[in-house]
């Protein structure tokens, strides 16, 4: 219980999947082959690691920032400049988190700073705002970022799938580099979620709780609700940095569309609302539950899209072509805020108290 | 302080014209920078006409925040709506279009318009409805719902026409430009100007001049004392919500008659300018949304002219700087 914080999951059913998804994540390279399942796995792993960052903001503060991808792409493009530049070697990493980690928290300080000065009903649309600004930044400095095509670069030497730590005729596995890199993307996410339970869980966490049911009572009760939601502010934007060096590692890319975009930010928001916010469990289920289907079920859709034309259907065809995946995503998501507001943690916590829970609010 | 009598005339408010002698100033300044005056006047001319379409759109959104408290994400969606259902009537009578006679482009452009408007309003109805009546008074909901709201009105508008961009030519007797000595002004700009001021002026007088103008600019103040006082705030909101939609269809259709294409995700690039204008001129205020408008439009014209590289993140610097001098925005209505 110490490594959980004292919050365990409350729910058998709960524990039972969330022991699965751990154990078949940490189990991937040797259940799973194929380069496919591997990149879902490190996909899944480094986004429950960003949704629970996410969650932090969302679920236990009740404040609504668009600029989360802005931190998570700082981190890899942190990571993929000074690789780029550097050269792949380990000076170059610690390069990359030495000045990726600091400016990212420095950003979420002065963005925190900022909208002190206003009302907070602003701080989602400033976010949104700054967050759109630096993307566009991104792409028109093309001598730093690589523009819309983004910057590819090697990993040192021990990272990569060249290198054979362990070869086949030991166990019957090979352990090479990329398997490294996949471990230390699963380790090191794995850390920051125990981490971020941690500080849920401490005082410091009630009081983000506190000001999110009621920010008048608490500061009534001589919290400083403005440090504190600066604070959180910048945790999350570490961890979401961190999240991003960790998915530049995996990619071995840094660019505008998979780490900078606006429907990266949705999908964060998604997987935040399916799996439950305030929970910091719900990242690990809403994003394995959304990077599963997301790559899975497309190709269904384009199957049933065929079938659709084949059959001479109207319409559907087009609903159901892959490129409207997120036509059907923003249903679920509306149905899912509308229906299961807690998410699905709240829901195997509280079976029948869902409703009342729900319009508590 | 002296005696007033009963029939004295109530002390006038203080006007308060600061916000307004911004926008006058930034214009003054800048033509020394600028050096040559002609370019400036065009310059001048490009930001009030730009500076409409986006007041056009954004009205109906600090309206509907000041009225009732709704944060709205999904605004954009009826912009990208508006335009589309323009392309429905402007493609079938093409020929017309590229007639050179004003009143025939006029007889075409003003019931595609009026079309747009119309849906935007009727789409309007329903979200309002269906997204937002069930989280009134929750902002955290109504950001995800009016969102997502916003992905799937997108994503549809794509399955309907396509992802491909659909060129929208403005009409032969509107391309061009005005000469007057060496300044150039593009006639588009200037119908923009006028169609922009016209909604201007028509909001200020419902507003100030009407019954139901008193009961909203009252409602934005103080929403429960006008509920106290028996009026029925939620269907007055529902009338307002449906304007704004379909003044943002209206300016959906000025937009893309402007940049003379169609695309899904103009919202997106609106919305962001949108939200700049709201938060600048204070949520609730249509004057303050005029002239936040405008001078979002002048830092881009001009912005973009002087440092081109500067122009990319002009709009958040004029955020910050307005913010610092006014916290709550040009004019505070709201008490919120």
């Amino acid at each position: 219980m110490m490594i959980l914080s004292g919050d365990p999951p409350r729910s058998r059913i709960l524990t039972l999947v969330l022991v699965v998804i751990i154990l078949a994540l940490a189990a991937t390279p040797f259940l799973f082959p194929g380069a496919k399942a591997l990149n879902v796995a490190a996909k899944i792993c480094v986004f429950a690691a960003l949704v629970a960052s996410y969650d932090l903001l969302l679920g236990y503060t009740g404040s609504v920032s668009f600029a989360h991808t802005m931190f998570y792409g700082i981190g890899s493009y942190a990571i993929a400049i000074s690789l780029y530049g550097m050269g792949p070697n380990w000076a170059a990493v610690a390069t990359g988190i030495v000045i990726g980690l600091p400016l990212a928290a420095l950003l979420a300080l002065a963005i925190g700073l900022f909208s002190l000065r206003v009302a907070a009903i602003f701080f989602a649309m400033i976010t949104l705002a700054v967050a759109s600004a630096f993307q566009v930044l991104a792409s028109q400095l093309s001598w730093l970022t690589g523009g819309e095509d983004g910057r590819s670069f090697q990993l040192p030497e021990l990272l990569r799938p060249g290198t054979v730590l362990i070869s086949k005729s030991l166990f019957g596995f090979e352990i090479n580099g990329r398997i490294l890199t996949f471990y230390l993307v699963f380790a090191v996410s794995a850390l920051m979620i125990l981490a971020l339970l941690r500080v849920v869980n401490s005082p410091f966490g009630r009081v983000l709780q506190a000001i999110r049911e009621n920010r008048f009572r608490a500061e009534a009760l001589g919290f400083r609700t403005v440090f504190h939601l600066t604070y959180a502010n910048c945790i999350a934007a570490l961890v979401a940095a961190s999240a991003g060096i960790l998915n530049a590692l995996w990619l071995r890319y840094a660019g505008p569309d998979t780490s900078l975009s606006f429907s990266i930010m949705l999908d964060i928001l998604l997987m935040v609302v399916i799996g439950g916010m305030g929970t910091i469990y719900g990242a690990i289920i809403g994003a394995t539950i959304f990077i599963l289907a997301q790559n899975y079920l497309q190709s269904l859709m384009g199957l049933a899209s065929t079938a659709a034309s084949e059959a001479g259907l109207p319409l559907l065809p087009g609903l159901l072509h892959p490129d409207r995946w997120l036509l059907w995503l923003g249903l679920l998501f509306i149905a899912s805020v509308y229906f299961f507001p807690t998410g699905v943690v709240g829901r195997l916590r509280n079976p029948a108290g869902d409703k009342s829970a729900g319009n508590s609010h | 302080m002296t005696d007033l009598a009963a029939t004295d005339p109530l002390p006038k408010p203080k006007r308060d014209i600061a916000p307004i002698l911004l926008p006058v100033a930034l214009a003054l300044v800048t033509i020394p920078l600028i050096g040559s005056p002609s370019t400036w006047l065009t310059l001048t001319a490009a930001s009030l006409a730009m500076g409409m379409m986006i007041f056009i759109m954004a009205s109906g959104l600090t309206l509907v925040f000041g009225l009732m408290d709704v944060l709205n994400f999904g605004h954009g969606a009826f912009i990208a709506v508006g335009a589309y259902v323009a392309t429905l009537v402007l493609a079938p009578f093409a020929a017309s279009i590229q007639a050179d006679s004003l009143w025939m482009n006029l007889a075409v452009l003003a019931p595609a318009a009026l079309l747009s408007m119309a849906v935007s309003g009727a789409l309007g109805l329903v979200v309002e409805r269906v997204l937002i009546l069930p989280v009134y008074g929750q902002h955290l909901k109504q950001i995800l719902m009016t969102t997502g709201g916003l992905i799937v009105a997108e994503q549809t508008l794509y399955a309907l026409w396509g992802p491909q961009i659909i060129p929208m030519p403005l009409p032969a007797s509107l391309r061009g430009s005005f000469i007057l000595g060496d300044v150039a002004i593009a006639k588009y700009r200037v119908l923009a100007m006028l169609i922009g001021l016209a909604v201007f002026v028509a909001i200020q007088l419902v507003l100030n001049r009407t019954k139901l103008g008193l009961l909203i600019r009252a409602g934005v103040e103080n929403r429960e004392m006008v509920e106290a006082l028996g009026y029925r705030i939620r269907r007055l909101f529902l009338g307002v919500f449906m304007t704004g939609s379909a003044l943002a269809g209206l300016g959906g259709v000025m937009w893309a008659l402007y940049r003379e294409q169609v695309h899904a995700s103009m919202s997106d690039e609106l919305t962001v300018l949108i939200f700049v204008v709201v938060i600048i001129g204070g949520l609730g205020s249509i004057g303050g949304c005029f002239i936040g408008a405008i001078l979002v439009a002048m830092v881009a014209n001009y912005g973009g002219f002087l440092v081109p590289k500067l122009a990319l993140v002009s709009n958040i610097l004029l955020m910050v700087a307005i913010l610092m001098w006014r916290p709550r925005g040009l004019y505070a209505v709201t008490s919120r």
